[in-house]
């Protein structure tokens, strides 16, 4: 047993996050297509389109109901063998495919529970006025339905972020991968794991506080 | 000029009400009474297809048509006609009580904002919530969220107001602040039809009293003469059971 090298440590804070745009590149980006892809889903799901509805079934069970490492190896080592065209695919765009296909799968059914839970009576009532389906859906039920879906979204965020760190796994060096890196030169995996983790912790914890306040700014229309 | 011509409604094969004809002028302020369950909501959600009518012929002002036939433009064109007061309000909860008003001039009629919020600035005075512009449904007391949803639908400038029973989901204290407010568009001759259990609002403000019971109008007559000479049995057994003694 040897004690905390703290000198290494705090070393090493700097030359990791010089990694971590990479991270956050991969979680903004896989969020801003889970987001669409989710959206997507969720219209299907709750208008019961009918073909459209048992694929999107079938697509959110088959990424709810196998772990995202395997979907990852799936899209990076797999496929390529399959489709030629795919050889070209780099890590980082097979991570942020596979964060995109998998949390897409996980909020479609949130973003469908939020546009059910709008108070159902609203929606006769802007029908009643002779809004059409469309303008229902604009003007009062999804910006209702991004309140209640919103804690949960940011919570797949977070998640999100972590998982970035598979990514290390498709031979990306990022966060994950340049710690594993270091920590194999310097045989210091305590202190290298150490730092990473409280890297993580922290970005997640001012997600946590940014998530607070923007509940409190959404949910200022319905207090009494 | 509202008209409906044989208008039928079944659930499941189950008929709520068949047939039914009714006619009201411009200006005409009709209420109809009768006990629960006996299709008065149904036929008034009927009227701006909030339920879809399974046969008859539906007039309202320059448009008409068969029901079994109406296409989409059809039944747009008619909510823009019809506005329905609900009974628990069915505020936009994301949407000030100005916005409230403004949202189907604005969405619908295609107003620019500016004009749209204007208007309803007048309506919340003429309903009295002017100070409560800004404020959201939640807010809002149930009578001052009821006057807004009275006042979402004077927006819609419609040719007739359907009101399904817009006092029965409000504490005593605030009925009549609504009921008041219903007195006043009535005096204005908004043309109306309003399915309550309100009898001395039917008695003061109806100009027709339709009493309907298992799907079916039983009887109409002025309130004068309904409430103090009804024809049917069936008529007379409710208003006993609704009426204080004194009062037929």
């Amino acid at each position: 047993m040897h004690a905390l090298d703290v000198d290494y440590m705090l070393g090493l804070v700097p030359i990791l996050l010089g990694y971590l745009p990479l991270t956050l590149e991969m979680a903004v980006a896989g969020m801003a297509c889970a987001l669409i892809l989710a959206c997507l889903l969720a219209v299907v799901r709750v208008r019961r389109l009918r073909f459209l509805n048992a694929l999107a079934m079938l697509f959110i069970s088959f990424f709810r109901g196998t772990p995202l490492l395997v979907q990852l190896f799936l899209f990076y080592y797999g496929l390529p063998q399959l489709l030629a065209f795919l050889v070209a695919i780099n890590g980082i765009t097979a991570t942020i495919m596979g964060l995109t296909l998998h949390f897409s799968a996980y909020m479609a059914e949130s973003i469908r529970a939020a546009i059910v839970g709008v108070d159902r009576s609203q929606t006769e009532a802007a029908l009643s006025i002779g809004m059409t389906q469309g303008q229902l859906m604009r003007r009062i039920v999804l910006p209702q339905a991004t309140r209640i879906a919103t804690p949960t979204l940011m919570n797949y965020f977070i998640d999100m972020i972590k998982a970035t760190s598979l990514a290390f796994t498709l031979g990306v060096t990022e966060l994950m991968g340049a710690t594993q890196k270091e920590a194999a030169s310097s045989f210091l995996y305590f202190e290298a794991f150490l730092v990473v983790a409280i890297i993580y912790w922290i970005i997640v914890e001012a997600l946590s506080w940014l998530q607070r306040r923007l509940e409190v700014r959404l949910n200022r229309a319905y207090q009494r | 000029m509202i008209e409906l011509k044989g208008i039928t409604k079944r659930f499941d094969d189950q008929p709520v009400f068949e047939n039914i004809d009714l006619s009201l002028a411009q200006g005409e302020i009709i209420v109809v009474i009768g006990p629960s369950g006996t299709g008065k909501s149904t036929l008034l959600r009927c009227i701006n297809f909030l339920e879809r009518p399974d046969a008859g012929h539906l007039t309202v002002g320059d448009l008409s048509f068969d029901v079994t036939r109406a296409t989409t433009r059809d039944i747009l064109a008619l909510r823009r006609r019809t506005a329905f007061v609900f009974q628990n309000y069915a505020l936009f909860a994301n949407k000030t009580a100005l916005e409230n008003i403004s949202e189907g001039m604005i969405v619908v009629d295609g107003l620019p904002k500016a004009q749209a919020h204007a208007r309803a600035r007048e309506i919340l005075e003429r309903i009295g919530l002017a100070d409560k512009a800004d404020a959201y449904p939640a807010s809002l007391s149930g009578g001052q969220q009821q006057r807004v949803g009275i006042g979402r639908a004077m927006a819609a400038n419609a040719e007739v107001i359907l009101f399904d029973e817009p006092t029965s989901a409000l504490d005593p204290e605030w009925v009549d602040e609504v009921l008041g407010l219903m007195k006043q568009l009535a005096a204005e001759r908004q043309t109306m039809i309003v399915v309550t259990h309100e009898m001395r609002f039917a008695r003061d403000v109806a100009d027709r009293v339709i009493f309907m019971d298992e799907g079916r109008i039983v009887e109409q007559a002025p309130p004068s003469e309904l409430f103090h000479q009804p024809r049917d049995e069936r008529t007379q057994r409710f208003l006993r059971k609704v009426l204080p003694q004194a009062t037929v």
